[in-house]
């Protein structure tokens, strides 16, 4: 039975499939697909380094300390990081007082509900607080930022190459594609996955914050710093795992050669 | 793999040959027999090991820790009332002493009692009206009635829990009842006469 | 069943005699995988994976167990409280990305555990029940990991969800209830949610059990190896303890060293950024695939885009899909050869490296591109030949093939054939 239909339902299926495949192959002769302007000039995110790359990259803390400050005087109007709490900070080498501190002056507050009165207020932000929501009434849903550079491809180098990406667009584009001219309110930007965003550059020049550090604030030295601590916020915990990994390895690498040398030790007679 | 002293039955013949380097004829372990043991050895460390994540997983989490202390605002307290607040996810009591309590628990010998404190010892100096303790009964957790409008103090005047009957006194210490100790006294400090900082 | 020749068990001490009176367990296990167990001495590395695939599924169901410790299973709090076991349970991050990529590692095993079946035609007579059952676990794993994978609530995994119960939506006239059963609802959310949850929490258990099932069938007639030549004396076999647990161990850490390589040091090139963004009905990701272990069966899916007849395309790759898999069940009785092991079989060995394994490789390339030509249309060859392959090729290259001399037995196969004849064994048709 089984050699009789088993043959038979092979050949059903072949036959479908070379129906859509001939089909498939007709379309695509005859109409084939419409190149487009997203497909044509989107870029990959440029050759960025950072400090935490690699094996044995590991965060460097003045970086994220200058990109925190990018982040709370440039980002933070916009987006929120509601996975990262103030407490988090202290990772970036900030003292108890000074957590305390930044979660007191924090801009935006934490809600508060009076469940007697039923009135709604705002009281400061205190360390144990997760960074409050933002609000924002203009064009576009601003991302929250914490996970940011995990949920895009090459996530660090995206966002450097997104803050730095802004331009006029090609006239070349323009050529090609007339239809694609980007919409009023949005901007041009290579980087973007559909090329326009609602997001206006937000690093417009140089010197735009004041590093405490001394270290000159470029455009392209914000861009990297603001990236790599959001590279932290995604992934707090990247020191400690590639410690734990290393450990692991070295031991495990010892206990296989181990297991191997005992494994031929008992096969010694058997072959 | 063989371990040392295991049973003989598990061991094929070809083993057999090793069988009698066994540590007790004395002439120590044969290089192959060493393998053998550590690579076992390495195999019980690594499981040993792995151990230490899956257990400390349930110890309190970062956001836990964290939530270690609360500001509380005492200034609508009237003396006589109390209020419940929450420390770690329990209730705490704060509570204004009237004088009469105060006097009630100063009246008693302190060294008569089954967990001996004064209410001094109870309280920060020159705020003795304020009794801030634990809203956890010292028996078995339950919490005592008392801090509520209108709810039964007990005999003495203070909490009295009612899943054992425990009774506390206006000081919280226990009085009568199976509890072991006073309400326990969490870890404060008056950041001004009006707010106060629990942990 | 065992060999005549199998190890007893004896227990040593006291304790272990009454345990032996009251609850034969450590005979059990001396029998199951222990001295008492004769196994073919020339067993090569591809067997190792049967042993990983166990060691997988309990790594998954402690790990899961701790997770599901810190779970939600609320779709508003759900990808929150993913994150908050990755940046503030003590150890959390290393759990969750154990279980991940615990996923992925299980089932590379397990393709490499069913390829070795493939080419040994290890379903054969009389094993047919092991592989039946092992098939059946595959099945069930899939279901597990698919269900986890919504889990976490992010892009990926509601739209898989989606995409996958709308599969359902292709049987004709039941089709759309039933997809709104299976979701408790009309898009996935909570009750989708909770109810993937308690399946993904019970499915490993209900493996575990099917697992008992297919190493006790295996034990019927024992443990096949790669010549195909069943086991004629006592010298064609050794005790599985020591020299396979010793195999085993070694086996374990090299996979260890693999699978804690990706796991600490790139424990998300598996997975889809997507799904770190919280999941939002109104908006689909550009580029939906499943995770990487079924591309090879969302790529048959996506194959079939024009309509057959009366039957709509979406059906037919439904049916396709599903019929790709359950195929498997049948290769016992569509392989007639006599032979079992593709050393011996000629016209069969070059099917299998240039014709199955290509074409999986295709699939599994093409079911993780987008659905663009010129995928699409590679997917379609690929998809013929597999099809072609498991159901007409090899029933046809079975009563075709003429297989090349088989040793005349294992030991012969291991030591040469002086050594063997001295054995004057009564030789047996393979
Ligand atoms: C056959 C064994 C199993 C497989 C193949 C499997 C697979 C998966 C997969 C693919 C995910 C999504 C991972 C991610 O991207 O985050 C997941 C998540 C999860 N699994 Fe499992 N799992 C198995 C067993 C279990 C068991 C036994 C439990 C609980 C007892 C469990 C509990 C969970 C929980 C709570 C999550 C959500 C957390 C998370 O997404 O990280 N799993 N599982
Ligand atoms: S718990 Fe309060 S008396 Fe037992």
């Amino acid at each position: 039975m089984v050699r009789l239909f088993g043959p038979l339902v092979g050949l059903f299926f072949a036959v479908a499939l070379l129906w859509s495949f001939g089909n498939g192959a007709y379309t695509a002769i005859k109409e084939p697909a419409a190149e487009t302007a997203e497909h044509a000039f989107h870029l990959l995110p440029k050759d960025i380094k950072f400090a935490s790359d690699g094996a044995f990259g590991k965060f460097d803390k003045a970086q994220l300390q200058r990109g925190f400050q990018v982040y709370k005087e440039v980002c933070s109007t916009c987006h929120s990081l509601k996975h990262v709490a103030f407490r988090d900070l202290a990772a970036l080498g900030y003292s108890e007082a000074e957590v305390k501190a930044i979660a007191k002056q924090w801009g935006a507050k934490q809600p508060t509900f009076d469940v007697k009165s039923g009135e709604r207020g705002e009281r400061d932000n205190i360390a144990s607080d997760h960074f409050p929501t933002v609000y924002y009434a203009g064009q576009g849903v601003p991302p929250d930022l914490s996970l940011i550079t995990k949920a895009r491809h090459d996530g660090g180098a995206y966002v450097a190459s997104l803050l730095t990406g802004y331009q006029e667009q090609p006239a070349e584009l323009l050529k090609k594609f007339p239809d694609a001219k980007t919409p009023d309110g949005l901007y041009y930007n290579p980087y973007f996955a559909n090329l326009n965003l609602s997001m206006p550059a937000p690093i417009a020049g140089d010197g735009q914050v004041t590093y405490s550090d001394g270290t000159k604030a470029t455009v392209d030295q914000m861009a990297t710093d603001v990236s790599a601590f959001l590279i932290w916020t995604a992934e707090p915990k990247l020191d400690k795992r590639k410690q734990t990994g290393w450990a692991v390895l070295g031991f495990l690498l010892v206990a296989t050669v181990l297991a191997y040398l005992a494994k031929k030790n008992i096969w010694a007679d058997k072959h | 793999m063989r371990v040392r002293g295991g049973s003989r039955q598990g061991i094929s013949m070809a083993d057999e040959a090793s069988i009698d380097t066994l540590g007790v004829t004395g002439e120590g372990v044969r290089r192959r027999d060493f393998i053998n043991i550590a690579a076992v050895s390495f195999a019980g460390v690594g499981g040993a090991a792995v151990i230490l994540p899956l257990v400390s997983q349930m110890a309190p989490s970062a956001d836990v820790l964290a939530q270690s202390s609360t500001e509380i605002d005492i200034s609508a307290i009237q003396a006589g009332q109390a209020i419940k607040a929450v420390f770690r996810k329990q209730p705490v009591f704060i509570r204004n002493l009237k004088p009469e309590e105060i006097k009630a628990a100063d009246d008693i010998d302190a060294s008569t009692l089954r967990d001996p404190q004064t209410l001094e010892e109870r309280t920060k100096e020159g705020k003795t009206n304020w009794l801030i303790t634990m809203g956890v009964c010292t028996h078995l957790g339950c919490v005592p009635l008392g801090a509520g409008e209108g709810e039964v103090k007990g005999e003495f005047g203070g909490y009295f829990c009612p899943c054992h009957g425990s009774h506390y006194d206006t000081a919280a210490r226990i009085r009568k009842g199976p509890a072991p100790k006073n309400l326990e006294v969490p870890e404060y400090s008056f950041i001004s006469d009006t707010v106060v900082k629990i942990g | 069943m065992s060999y005549t020749w199998a190890q007893e068990y004896k227990p040593g001490n006291g304790l272990t005699q009454w345990l032996d009176e009251k609850l034969p367990l450590p005979r059990f296990v001396f029998n199951a995988v222990g001295a008492g167990y004769p196994v073919p001495r020339n067993l090569n590395y591809m067997w190792n994976f049967g042993v990983l695939a166990g060691f997988c599924l309990v790594l998954q169901i402690v790990t899961g167990v701790i997770l599901a410790m810190h779970y939600a299973a609320n779709a508003g709090v759900a990808f929150d409280s993913v994150e908050h076991i990755m940046r503030d349970v003590n150890w959390g991050w290393m759990m969750r990305y154990a279980h991940a990529n615990g996923a992925s590692a299980f089932f590379v095993v397990v393709y490499l555990h069913i390829f070795r079946g493939f080419f040994y035609s290890s379903y054969k007579a009389p094993r047919e029940m092991i592989w039946l059952l092992g098939v059946t676990i595959f099945l069930l794993m899939m279901a597990t990991a698919f269900m986890g994978y919504v889990l976490p609530w992010g892009q990926m995994s509601f739209w898989g969800a989606k995409v996958i119960t709308g599969l359902f939506g292709a049987i004709p006239l039941v089709g759309e209830p039933i997809q709104i059963w299976l979701l408790g609802g009309f898009a996935p959310d909570n009750a989708a949610l909770n109810r993937f949850f308690s399946l993904h929490f019970l499915l490993p258990f209900v493996i575990a059990g099917v697992i008992i099932l297919h190493i006790w069938a295996l034990h019927i007639p024992g443990s096949s190896n790669p010549t195909g030549v069943e086991v004629k004396t006592e010298s064609d076999t050794v005790p599985f303890h020591p020299y396979y647990t010793a195999k085993d161990g070694f086996g374990l850490g090299i996979f260890l060293l693999i699978y804690c390589a990706i796991l600490f040091f790139a424990p998300n090139a598996l997975g889809h950024p997507d799904n770190y963004i919280p999941a939002n009905p109104l908006s689909t990701p550009a580029h939906i695939v499943p995770e990487w272990y079924f591309y090879p069966f969302y790529a048959i899916l996506r194959a079939f885009t024009y309509d057959f007849f009366f039957i709509p395309a979406k059906l037919m790759g439904v049916l396709a899909m599903f019929g790709s898999i359950l195929v498997w069940f049948f290769l016992p009785w569509l392989d007639t050869s006599p032979v079992r092991s593709g050393h011996y079989r000629p016209l069969f060995r070059k099917f299998f490296w240039f014709g199955l394994i290509p074409t999986m490789a295709v699939l599994f390339y093409c079911g993780g591109a987008p659905a663009a030509e010129p995928y699409v249309m590679i997917s379609q060859l690929a998809s013929i030949y597999y099809f072609a392959h498991f159901l007409i090729i090899l029933p046809l290259v079975s009563s075709i093939e003429k297989p090349e001399p088989l040793p005349f037995s294992i030991t012969e196969g291991v030591l040469g054939k002086d050594e063997s004849a001295v054995l004057n064994a009564q030789p047996t048709a393979a």
